[in-house]
């Protein structure tokens, strides 16, 4: 998979509340989700980002709650994909399962400037940027996360494994 | 090398013989719960996978207890999709406003959650029936919607950090205070994917109420559970509670451990985490004159009837500062109702607070005590990021109930000792 986008820098530690607060939880609809997206930390995020642009932020993106509301809202709003020095686990399952591609790397976050245009190729692990050559490395998923993603998520694994089921029974 | 209690139950629950750390293994799940936030997603999830009926109707729970009694059109939208659900594959446990709870002191207050059990919660909180020596893991709604379908979940296997608390605490000392303290020394992302296992001196003397406090909080350093070795105070605090059968497993004393971590406590005071972080702790006695606007005591993390007892043993006598809103919101509907046997409710009332039904509304900035620009709280609860309790540039400090309920006698974070 080839992502390519603009990046938009975010600190450590952004916590689910920063990414949708909790006064907009009253739904679940992501298009309602994805107006608020990151409103705490950057009331102009969701103004000014284009569709494809993506997220680099710090240590612990995600931190916090279990909302799966966040990825939502992040999906939704039409960024390509999030890359983090490291993500707290709730978050980290939530992305995987609804098909919000993530990557860690400690070097792109460090390096990249905020308007960079990134290109990750997932396969390779690599993140090109376009703006001065620089080349990152990534994280490559283990073989069962790949399988999640594969299949658009935990939706299309759990089809498999309810079928599997039926044809045993 | 012997094993820990973490690695014993994860054998019990999964065919993967010989896993080690950072494996992914499928485990099977013992209880499955979500909230009326997290479970309309699962629901939704449930429902376009085709899934015939949930694994098993008496180990699904459903508890409606965020934006309850709900507080809009929108939110009772939500709400009643989970009533609908519950109603349509007759789950034996969805708890209705008026015999609700807030799921983590409900679920282990019902004798829903035991020693050895497998737990997956959609909240982050989950984590705090560790304290009955299970393993408790929080997720989102699409692991929640897999476990309510298949009775399982996938998971990597966790390294586990041993945290040895020693000395005798100091009164007005309490679970919240180790459990920043401990929060403080590594970090809100010092457990991330990682167990924090509490034991010790220090432990084995404290309360369950307590322990429900310290594991509740152990997602705060990231991790992926908190737990604690049963021992006869857990099986005292079970007994009268359950039927099930259940499985005490304890660690080895050659158990596997990533860091060992002791922590002396003798002379520990209370602790407060300064905004915005709860890593961001300092004792009190070192943060200067701090006025606060409101004070609340309750939640998953401190509204136990422990809590309760000790913000009124500060509140008798007193009143609340008249430029303080005190809120107290017991954390289930049986610890309101000891609450108000035990003479405690007559004593907050008296004294001048809001006693609330329980809800975590208040905690999350949901409803029942948002806060204004500008305008700082001290409170009980378990997060102080920004915006976490209403306006984004608010500010929340938090501390154990004495300190909550000393500080909204006297209008600024305060010590028992100032409260004469």
């Amino acid at each position: 998979m080839i992502i390519k986008g603009k990046a938009w820098k975010f600190r450590d530690n952004i916590d689910t509340d920063a990414i949708i607060p909790a006064r907009y939880l009253n739904t679940s609809n992501p298009k309602e989700l994805a107006l608020h997206c990151m409103e705490d930390c950057n009331a102009n995020f969701i103004k000014e980002m284009s569709a494809g642009d993506i997220i680099v932020a710090g240590y612990n993106f995600g931190c916090g709650s279990s909302r799966e509301h966040a990825p939502i809202a992040i999906k939704e709003a039409g960024v390509s994909c999030v890359i983090a020095k490291s993500f707290a686990r709730i978050f980290f399952r939530n992305a995987i399962n609804i098909g919000l591609p993530i990557f860690e790397s400690i070097d792109c976050a460090e390096q990249c400037e905020p308007g960079d245009i990134l290109q990750v190729d997932s396969d390779k692990g690599i993140i090109k940027n376009l703006n001065n050559g620089e080349i990152y490395k990534t994280n490559i998923h283990p073989d069962f996360i790949q399988k999640i993603i594969s299949l658009g998520g935990l939706k299309g694994y759990l089809k498999q494994q309810l079928k599997r089921r039926e044809q045993n029974v | 090398m012997g094993n820990n209690i973490v690695e014993k139950i994860l054998q019990a629950h999964t065919d993967t013989i010989n896993f080690k750390i950072g494996d992914i293994i499928s485990v099977k799940v013992d209880f499955a719960f979500s909230n009326d936030i997290t479970a309309p997603l699962a629901i939704e999830f449930f429902e376009e996978c085709k899934a015939e009926d949930v694994f098993d109707k008496t180990r699904v729970g459903i508890i409606p207890d965020h934006f309850t009694p709900n507080k809009d059109i929108k939110s009772a939208e939500q709400s009643k999709i989970l009533r609908e659900f519950a109603r349509k594959y007759q789950l034996e446990n969805y708890f209705e406003v008026g015999r609700m709870g807030i799921e983590h002191a409900l679920l282990p207050e019902k004798g829903l959650i035991l020693p050895g059990d497998l737990v997956v919660g959609a909240d982050s909180h989950t984590d705090t029936s560790g304290a009955l020596g299970a393993v408790a893991i929080g997720v989102g709604s699409t692991d929640l919607g897999y476990a309510m379908a298949l009775g399982e979940m996938w998971l990597k296997v966790p390294p586990v950090i041993r945290f040895n608390y020693y000395g005798k605490l100091n009164k007005w000392v309490g679970g919240k205070d180790l459990i920043l303290y401990t929060i403080s020394k590594i970090s809100v992302s010092g457990a991330n994917y990682k167990v924090m296992e509490f034991g010790g001196e220090t432990i084995r003397n404290l309360s369950m109420d307590s322990r429900f406090t310290m594991c509740n909080m152990a997602i705060e350093a990231g991790a992926k559970t908190g737990i604690i070795e049963p021992d006869e105070k857990t099986l005292l605090y079970i007994e009268s509670r359950t039927k099930r059968p259940y499985k005490v497993y304890k660690s080895d004393p050659d158990a596997n451990y990533e860091e060992i971590i002791d922590l002396d406590v003798g002379t520990l005071e209370p602790q407060i985490a300064l905004p915005h972080s709860p890593d961001n702790v300092h004792s009190i006695n070192e943060i200067g004159e701090i006025k606060i606007n409101q004070a609340v005591i309750g939640s998953c993390t401190n509204g136990r009837i422990e809590d309760l007892r000790i913000a009124a043993e500060v509140l008798q006598g007193h009143k609340v500062h008249p430029e303080v809103r005190l809120i107290v919101f017991p954390a289930t509907q049986a610890i309101y109702q000891q609450a108000m046997q035990e003479g405690i409710i007559d004593i907050f009332i008296t004294a001048g607070a809001a006693v609330s039904t329980p809800t975590c509304g208040p905690c999350l900035g949901g409803h029942m005590g948002i806060l204004a620009k500008g305008e700082r709280a001290i409170s009980t609860t378990n997060r102080n990021f920004v915006g976490r309790m209403g306006h984004p540039e608010s500010e929340v400090f938090l501390a154990n109930p004495a300190v909550a309920a000393a500080s909204a006698i006297l209008g600024k974070i305060a010590h028992l000792e100032e409260v004469k």
